[in-house]
This record gives C-alpha cells, sequence and structure tokens, in this order.
C-alpha cells in the first residue's frame, strides 16, 4: 500500500488488509452520518430520551435476534421501529405524555432484555451475547451487512431529507407548524422512523447501551460550533464517521500496546466523542471572546463577569 | 377582515369560550386582553383553525377559516429557541416563507430579497445573521414578527408577544406592530394579560373574562359598568398617570348593590 511504510507508527500492521476492518469502517461510517444526520434534529426536537429510550429497547431485539440465530442488526431493527409506533400510539405529543409514554416502553422491554439475555448466556455458556448485545460486534460483523446497513442508512437519510422543513419547523414551534397546515403528527411519527433505523445501526456499531453516544455526542459537538441547520448536520456526520474511524484504529491498534487483548472498539469511540466535545466547548468560548473583543461588546450587566 | 360570531368552545367538559363574537377591520390593532385561562390562546386557535368550536361561525378575509389559511400569520407564545438552535434569524424567516413545503429548499435569489425586505421592515437586519437563540427577546420577536408577515397575511395574530420583554422592548414591538397595521392595511389581533403598553395604539379591544367576551373600543369597553358586567361582579377601572387599572374586591361587591349583573347574590 502506498506510503503504508511511513504511516508505520500510526496503523498497525494489517490494518488495512483486514477484511472485518474493511467491514467495521464502512458500517461504522454509515452509521454515523445517519446518526449524525438524525441526531442533530433528535437534539433540537429534545428528544434525547426518547433516542436513548430506543437503543435500551433494541437491547431486547438484539438479544432475541442473538438467542434465534439472527443477526442482531434485524432484531434492533425490528424491536425500535414497532417500540417507535409504539410510542407515537401512546402519545408522545406533550412532553409529559411523551416522557410516560417511552418509559412505560422502556421498562417492558429492559425486563424481556434481561430475559433473553439470560437465556443467550445459558445456552451458549460464554457471556458472548451480552457483550455482543450490549457494547457492540462491529469486528464481528458478516461482509453481506454492510449493504443491508447501507440500504436502511439510505431510507433514514431519504426520510429525513424529504421531512427537512416541516421537521425543522415543528421543532421550533409545534403550534406554528401546525398552523401553517404542516401534519404535525405525520412529521413527528416519520422522524421518529429514521431516529429508531439510526439508533439500530449504530447500535451494531457500538452496542445498544452505547448507541445514543453516536447519536447525541457528534450532533452535540456540531450544535456548538454551526449556525446553520445545514452545516450543523454536516458537521455532525463528518464528526461521527471520524470518531468512528479512529476508535477502530485506536482499539485495532491497541492489541499492540495492550499485549494481545485490545480495548474495545466501543469505548474508542465513545473516548474519542468525549475529548472532542471537550475540545468543541473549548472552541466555542474561544469565539465568543473573540467575537466580544472584535466588536468592542461589554459582557450584559446582569451575566456574571468571570475573571481570569 | 375577522368576523368572529357567537364562537363557543368546550375542552373537556368545561366551557372555554361562551358566544363569542366581535369583528375586526383591516388595518385595525385590536388587542385580546384577559388574565391568564380567561380562554386568548383558545380563541387564536380556534381563528387558526386548530381548535373546531362547538358553535358559532368564524369569517377571515370573507371566507370561512380552514386550516393553513395563508392570510393569517401567526406568532406563537411558546417558541423553542434555544441557544443551541441551528437557525440564523434569516432562516427562520425563511421558514416562515416556506417551512410547510416537504423537502428542503435550494438557495435561491427571489428567496433572498424577499427575506431581506421583511427583515429591514421590522428591523431586524442588523442581525439577519446572528444565531436566533443569542438574540434579545425584543429581537426574537422581531424575528417572529418577519417569519409571520413574509407570507403576506391580512390578519396577522400574535399570542402573548409582550410577555417577557422588558417595558422598552415591548414599547418598540408594539410601534413596530402599529405601522405594519397602518402602512400595509393588515389588521392585528394581540393577545396580553396587561393592556397598559397596547393602549397609545389600540383601535379596538376584546376583552375576555371567564369565557365572555366584550369588544369595542377602550372607551367603550374598559369601564367600570362593561367590565363588571362581564365579570359578573363588580370590578373598578382606575385611571391613574395615564395608566389603566381593574381592581376586583369582595368589599366593592356588598357595597354596589345596583349592579346590574345577573349573576349578583
Amino acid at each position: 500500500m502506498l506510503g503504508a511504510a511511513s504511516w508505520s507508527p500510526l496503523f498497525e500492521p494489517g490494518f488495512f488488509s483486514s477484511e472485518p476492518v474493511h467491514v467495521a469502517l464502512a458500517v461504522g461510517a454509515i452509521a454515523a452520518i445517519v446518526s449524525g444526520i438524525v441526531g442533530v434534529f433528535t437534539v433540537i426536537r429534545g428528544q434525547s430520551f426518547a433516542g436513548h429510550a430506543l437503543s435500551d429497547i433494541g437491547t431486547a431485539g438484539g438479544s432475541a435476534a442473538f438467542l434465534v440465530g439472527a443477526s442482531t442488526l434485524y432484531g434492533f431493527v425490528a424491536f425500535n421501529v414497532v417500540a417507535a409506533a409504539v410510542m407515537e400510539l401512546i402519545g408522545i405529543r406533550k412532553p409529559r405524555g411523551r416522557d410516560l409514554a417511552t418509559g412505560i416502553v422502556l421498562g417492558a422491554s429492559l425486563g424481556l432484555a434481561a430475559l433473553f439475555l439470560y437465556e443467550g448466556t445459558i445456552s451458549s455458556s460464554t457471556t458472548g451475547a451480552t457483550v455482543n448485545v450490549l457494547f457492540g460486534s462491529i469486528f464481528t460483523l458478516p461482509p453481506g451487512i454492510t449493504t443491508v446497513i447501507a440500504v436502511l442508512g439510505a431510507a433514514s437519510v431519504a426520510l429525513i431529507a424529504v421531512l427537512y422543513r416541516p421537521l425543522l419547523l415543528s421543532s421550533v414551534s409545534y403550534e406554528l407548524a401546525a398552523a401553517r397546515g404542516v401534519p404535525v403528527r405525520l412529521v413527528g411519527a416519520g422522524y421518529l422512523l429514521a431516529l429508531a433505523l439510526a439508533v439500530s445501526m449504530s447500535a451494531v456499531t457500538i452496542g445498544a447501551i452505547l448507541s445514543t453516544a453516536l447519536l447525541i455526542g457528534p450532533a452535540a459537538i456540531a450544535l456548538r460550533l454551526a449556525i446553520r441547520t445545514g452545516v450543523a448536520i454536516f458537521l455532525a456526520a463528518a464528526v461521527g464517521v471520524f470518531a468512528c474511524w479512529a476508535g477502530t484504529l485506536i482499539a485495532y491498534d491497541s492489541t499492540v500496546w495492550a499485549g494481545g487483548n485490545g480495548w474495545p472498539v466501543s469505548f474508542c469511540i465513545v473516548a474519542v466523542i468525549f475529548v472532542l466535545y471537550f475540545a468543541s466547548g473549548v472552541v466555542a468560548r474561544l469565539r465568543a471572546d473573540r467575537r466580544r473583543t472584535t466588536t468592542g461588546e461589554q459582557p450584559a450587566v446582569t451575566t456574571p463577569v468571570e475573571v481570569g | 377582515m375577522l368576523r368572529v360570531t357567537d364562537v363557543s368552545v368546550s375542552l373537556g367538559g368545561r366551557r372555554v369560550l361562551d358566544r363569542v363574537s366581535f369583528s375586526i377591520r383591516p388595518g385595525e390593532f385590536c388587542g385580546l386582553i384577559g388574565s391568564n385561562g380567561a380562554g386568548k390562546t383558545t380563541l387564536l386557535r380556534v381563528i387558526l383553525g386548530l381548535i373546531a368550536p362547538s358553535g358559532g361561525r368564524i369569517e377571515v378575509a370573507g371566507g370561512t377559516r380552514s386550516r393553513r389559511n395563508p392570510q393569517i400569520g401567526y406568532v406563537p407564545q411558546k417558541i423553542a429557541l434555544d441557544s443551541d438552535m441551528p437557525l440564523r434569524a434569516r432562516d427562520l424567516v425563511g421558514l416562515g416563507l416556506d417551512g410547510n413545503r416537504f423537502g428542503f429548499s435550494l438557495p435561491s435569489a427571489t428567496r433572498r430579497i424577499a427575506v431581506d425586505e421583511i427583515l429591514e421592515a421590522v428591523g431586524a437586519t442588523e442581525f439577519a445573521e446572528a444565531r436566533i437563540g443569542n438574540l434579545s427577546g425584543g429581537e426574537q420577536q422581531r424575528v417572529m414578527i418577519a417569519q409571520a408577515l413574509i407570507s403576506r397575511p391580512k390578519l396577522l395574530l400574535l399570542d402573548e408577544p409582550l410577555a417577557n420583554l422588558d417595558i422598552r422592548s415591548a414599547a418598540e414591538v408594539v410601534e413596530l406592530l402599529a405601522r405594519i397595521a397602518a402602512e400595509q392595511g393588515i389588521a392585528i389581533l394581540l393577545s396580553a394579560h396587561d393592556m397598559n403598553p397596547l393602549l397609545p395604539v389600540m383601535d379596538r379591544v376584546v376583552y375576555l373574562a371567564d369565557g365572555r367576551a366584550a369588544s369595542g373600543t377602550t372607551e367603550q369597553v374598559v369601564r367600570t359598568d362593561t367590565l363588571s358586567r362581564l365579570y359578573g361582579h363588580h370590578v373598578e377601572v382606575i385611571h391613574v398617570q395615564g395608566r389603566v387599572l381593574v381592581v376586583s374586591g369582595a368589599e366593592h361587591q356588598a357595597h354596589h348593590g345596583h349592579d346590574p349583573s345577573p349573576r349578583e347574590p
């Protein structure tokens, strides 16, 4: 590979020729792009809890799929889509109703997940099921799964593209959108479907319970830096892909540093996101300070002025 | 421009509006006054077509009301404009133009000019490129008004736009709205719990109490006898240094036995 020698301190041998790494990079990138796009709306709609709930619900689906010998992806997708539909039916229109509905579905499915994981552990006599479902299986995915993920990813991105303006308007004000003739309920349901797919994909990548990190983290970073929706979405997707790839590389390389037993990929990806989130806070702060000094604007009297 | 006739609304078995009637002509500035829970937001929602009335009729610009009426511009009370909302002032105004359409908008010169014009009209050009969440309450209201005006409505509804504004910003917003009503012939219906900031510009007032309404000019409505009849018990309208205070008290009720209200014990 061209330049492989000069890059060798960064990329451990075999990184670019390993089949599981190829699949991991492709699946991670798709999951990150979809999560970044959907995640921006999740954050501005204040539905992080729904996103997290879907990922926990997916745990039941993933473990059920593992139990019957299917790919966990199908379990995640099936359970998340059904859960999203149930959440919509019970009524997620009012914030309070939304939280209650999410809470009820969440409790029931975590109970199911406990049952399925227990059964899975008994039948296979390993803890593989638990680790696989909860913390992801990006290095052990069958190569054919990439196509399925690409199709699902394209579907949810297309859904967001179609709903883009009404979704944004109803995020600013549900009332205003309804008054303008936006079918707010339908738009909300469509968004929830895209969210369910995004969460499923990131559950496969970094595990069910960490999938919110890929959904919320890059979006939160982007929203600190971008003031336009389009830019925020692009940035969130880019940050997500970077975190996934950097995390995958670190995990791969760590097998050498750590002497055989490398760090889990999900840990590495989440760690990268956390570091970037911290850095984005510093950047946003520096920018605000610079704007204040260039415009000669004084800090408002009512806000406490920080010294130093 | 707007004619509301005998409109009643029941929500959850409770009668929120009771045979409310009033009308607004083009270019008129009308205040919708009442305390919290008097039915102001419900009335605006009925006019917007978001709630079906249980009785009565509503005509907007000659036609009966329907949802997605482009004749009506709306500034809602609750808007989620947190500092992380990734929208510039001009983006929010753009949503007023075509936010109800599916897909996303491609940049176009006509769209940009339309947005620039309306931002200029409300005095928001200066902060057009700023993140909406970083603007002050008064600046955000200007942008929301621009958002409502860009679809060229004939009737503008505003739900408590002065709540949470300081006195000076509130006065500026009122002045802007009065100018828009006068210059563009747009009828304005603005809800508020305090009528004082509106007194200099209000052509008409619709006063709501317990779902019932009294309407007319300020002189006709904001009087001790009219409001006492509306409230069903004695209230006193007091003018102090150019401000109007509506005071009610149990001791007044006993004292003024001649109150014509049928609800008086």
